[in-house]
C-alpha cells in the first residue's frame, strides 16, 4: 500500500474535495474544501483535476511521512510552506517524495486553511459521491490524527510541476454580498450600520460558520423564522445580533433570519481571513454574483494549462521567480 | 408587505448566486406544507438545466443552482408558470410508511413529562401521538432527521431549557408544535417520547435514506420485545418501516 501517514498535526485536519451534492433534501451537508481555490492550486501542482480529494489543515501545520512511494506532493495555502527533510520547496511547485521521506507543512501564516495534495488524489472511500469529511454527521469519515494513513497511488513517472501564474494574493477588498431572503426584516438604519462597519472574525469560527463580532444587527421581526433552506455563505443573524456566515459544513436548513448571502466567488477569500482580522461587506447584484462565479470557474478550469513541468531532476526552485504576476483583487 | 400568497403565488428570493428560495408563506400550516411539497415534486419533474437539487421545507423550497449552467431568469419564469398551473392540483402522494415505535420507559424518557404537560395519562398520550397520519415536512439538522407536521396541538410542549448533548439514534421526540424522527445520535432540546427500530439513514443500505420530504408516516406502538427483535433486523440492513401505499 502507498500512503501518506500523519506524523503530527493540529486539530480539525480532514480530507476534503469539492463537496457532496444531491443529498441536501435528506439533511446531508455538502461539506467540501473551505477554500476551493487553494484546493485547486494544490491539486494542479500535483497534476490533478482541481477538485480531487486533498488534506485540509486548519491553522496549524503538519508532518507527513510517505509509506511506499514515490509520490508527487504539493501544498498550498496563504503563507503555507513545504519542506522535505528540512529543505524548503517553493509554494508554487510540487515535489517527488520517496518511501519514508518526511514532509513538513508550515502553518498558513497569512490565512486559515492549507491543502496538501498528492498525485492521483487521496483515495479514501467515497461516501455518497464525495470523500469530504462532514465532522458533525461522520459522513466521509472523522477528522484525522497522528497515525492515520491516507491511501494514494504511486507516481513514479510524474515530474514535479510549477505554476507560472495564478498564485494571487487574496486581497483585502470588501466581501461581496447579495441581500438575503429576509433582507427586509432589517431596517434601513440597520443595513447602513452593517455596510459601514467592520466585523471581526471570532475565534469561535469553524467549518460550520464564521462568527463575526461588531455592531449588533436587530431584526424588526424577531430572530426566529420558520426554518428554510440555507447555503454556504448565508449570513444568519441570531438573537445576539452578531452575524454568522455559514461555512461549507453548515446544516441544510436554518431558522435564523438571513440578512444577506456572500457570493460564491468570495467564499474562499472569506474562509482565509485570519481570526481577529476585520472584514467589511459591500452589496452587489445577483447578476454580478453570477458573473463572478463564472469568472472564477473559468479560472479553475484553466489552471491545468498553467502548470509546467520542472525541468531537471533536482531543481533549485528558489532560483526561479515562480510567483510571477502577483495581483490583487476580488476575482481569481 | 403582507400579501395573500395563495392568491398571488410564491415569492422568489435569492440566496446569492447559488440558490433561489420559492417561498409560499412564513408560517407552519398544513395547507402550506402540502402546497410546498406538491410544487417541489412537480419542479423536480421538469429537470431544469442548472438545478442541482431542491430542499423543500414547511413554507418554501430552496432550489440550489449551478451558476455556470443555470439561466436564473428562465428558472424563475418556469417556477412562476408551474406555481400558476399547480395551484389547484391535489397534494402529492409521497409514500406512506408504517413506523413501529416503542413508547416510554427507556425508549422515551420524557414521555411522562409530556403527558403531565398535556394533562393526559401516558397511555392517552401514546394514543394521541400514534393516531394521526403525519407528513414529512422537512428533513434537516442531521442526515435523515425527519420533521413531521400533523401533531395534535394538545401534545405540543416548549423545548427543554437545557438541550441534551446526545439523544439516541431513531428517537421520536416533540419540540414546540413539531414532532420528529431522529436518525443518528446527536444533540437535542426536544422531549424524547419513544424510539423506533427504523434507521431513517443507514449507509450501505439501499435506499440509504427512507423518508423523503412529502412522504407520510403512521406510527404503530410496539412492545419492548418486538422493538428488540425489529432492531436486530434493522441492524442487519432490513428496512423495518413498511411502505403501505
Amino acid at each position: 500500500m502507498i500512503a501518506l501517514e500523519i506524523v503530527q498535526c493540529g486539530p480539525g485536519v480532514s480530507v476534503q474535495d469539492a463537496g457532496r451534492f444531491g443529498f441536501r433534501r435528506f439533511g446531508v451537508s455538502t461539506a467540501g474544501a473551505m477554500d476551493r481555490r487553494a484546493l485547486a492550486l494544490a491539486n494542479t501542482l500535483a497534476g490533478n483535476p482541481p477538485d480531487a480529494a486533498a488534506l485540509e489543515l486548519p491553522l496549524a501545520g503538519a508532518e507527513l511521512r510517505v509509506i511506499g512511494g514515490p509520490v508527487l506532493v504539493a501544498a498550498h495555502g496563504p503563507g503555507t510552506t513545504l519542506a522535505v527533510s528540512g529543505r524548503p520547496v517553493s509554494e508554487s511547485s510540487s515535489v517527488q517524495l520517496e518511501d519514508d521521506d518526511t514532509v513538513t507543512i508550515g502553518p498558513p501564516q497569512e490565512g486559515v486553511y492549507s491543502y496538501v495534495a498528492v498525485a492521483g488524489g487521496i483515495l479514501t472511500r467515497p461516501v455518497l459521491g464525495s470523500r469530504s469529511c462532514h465532522r458533525r454527521s461522520g459522513i466521509g469519515g472523522d477528522v484525522l490524527s497522528p497515525g492515520d494513513r491516507l491511501p494514494c497511488i504511486g507516481s513514479s513517472d510524474n515530474a514535479p510541476l510549477f505554476l507560472t501564474e495564478g498564485m494571487k494574493d487574496y486581497g483585502r477588498d470588501a466581501i461581496r454580498i447579495v441581500p438575503g431572503p429576509q433582507a427586509d426584516h432589517f431596517e434601513e438604519a440597520t443595513w447602513s450600520r452593517f455596510l459601514s462597519s467592520s466585523y471581526r472574525i471570532s475565534p469561535r469560527s469553524d467549518r460550520m460558520g464564521l462568527r463575526l463580532e461588531g455592531p449588533a444587527l436587530r431584526s424588526s421581526k424577531g430572530h426566529d423564522i420558520v426554518s428554510e433552506g440555507v447555503v454556504p455563505g448565508s449570513v444568519q443573524v441570531p438573537g445576539d445580533g452578531n452575524p454568522i456566515v455559514l461555512g461549507r459544513d453548515c446544516q441544510t436548513t436554518g431558522g435564523y433570519p438571513k440578512i444577506a448571502t456572500v457570493i460564491s466567488a468570495d467564499l474562499d477569500r472569506l474562509a482565509q481571513v485570519p481570526i481577529g482580522r476585520d472584514v467589511r461587506f459591500r452589496v452587489v447584484s445577483e447578476g454580478d454574483a453570477i458573473d463572478a462565479a463564472r469568472r472564477s470557474a473559468r479560472w479553475h478550469s484553466s489552471l491545468g494549462l498553467a502548470a509546467k513541468p520542472v525541468s531537471g531532476s533536482s531543481p533549485d526552485l528558489h532560483s526561479h521567480n515562480l510567483i510571477g504576476g502577483v495581483t490583487k483583487g476580488d476575482d481569481p | 408587505m403582507e400579501v395573500d400568497r395563495d392568491a398571488n403565488g410564491p415569492v422568489i428570493r435569492y440566496l446569492g448566486d447559488s440558490a433561489i428560495s420559492v417561498e409560499f408563506g412564513d408560517r407552519i400550516d398544513a395547507g402550506l406544507v402540502s402546497r410546498v411539497h406538491a410544487f417541489d415534486a412537480a419542479l423536480n419533474q421538469l429537470c431544469l438545466v442548472g438545478v442541482i437539487e431542491t430542499v423543500p421545507t414547511y413554507r418554501a423550497t430552496t432550489v440550489h443552482l449551478d451558476p455556470l449552467r443555470a439561466d436564473v431568469r428562465e428558472i424563475e419564469a418556469a417556477v412562476l408558470r408551474l406555481a400558476a398551473t399547480e395551484r389547484d392540483a391535489s397534494g402529492p402522494a409521497g409514500q406512506l410508511w408504517e413506523v413501529p415505535v416503542a413508547y416510554g420507559q427507556d425508549f422515551g424518557i420524557d414521555l411522562d413529562d409530556v403527558a403531565a404537560h398535556a394533562g393526559m395519562t401516558p397511555s392517552d398520550l401514546i394514543e394521541a401521538h400514534a393516531d394521526p397520519e403525519y407528513l414529512v415536512a422537512m428533513v434537516g439538522f442531521l442526515p435523515g432527521f425527519s420533521y413531521l407536521s400533523g401533531l395534535d396541538p394538545r401534545l405540543s410542549m416548549p423545548r427543554r431549557s437545557e438541550p441534551r448533548a446526545r439523544i439516541p439514534a431513531s428517537s421520536i421526540s416533540i419540540g414546540g408544535q413539531q414532532t420528529a424522527i431522529s436518525s443518528i445520535e446527536g444533540p437535542s432540546g426536544w422531549h424524547v417520547i419513544g424510539r423506533t427500530p427504523v434507521r431513517p439513514f443507514q449507509l450501505g443500505r439501499m435506499p440509504e435514506f427512507l423518508f423523503e420530504p412529502g412522504d407520510r408516516i403512521r406510527f404503530r406502538p410496539v412492545s419492548a420485545r418486538e422493538w428488540s427483535q425489529l432492531d436486530r433486523d434493522a441492524a442487519r440492513g432490513a428496512l423495518i418501516a413498511k411502505s403501505i401505499e
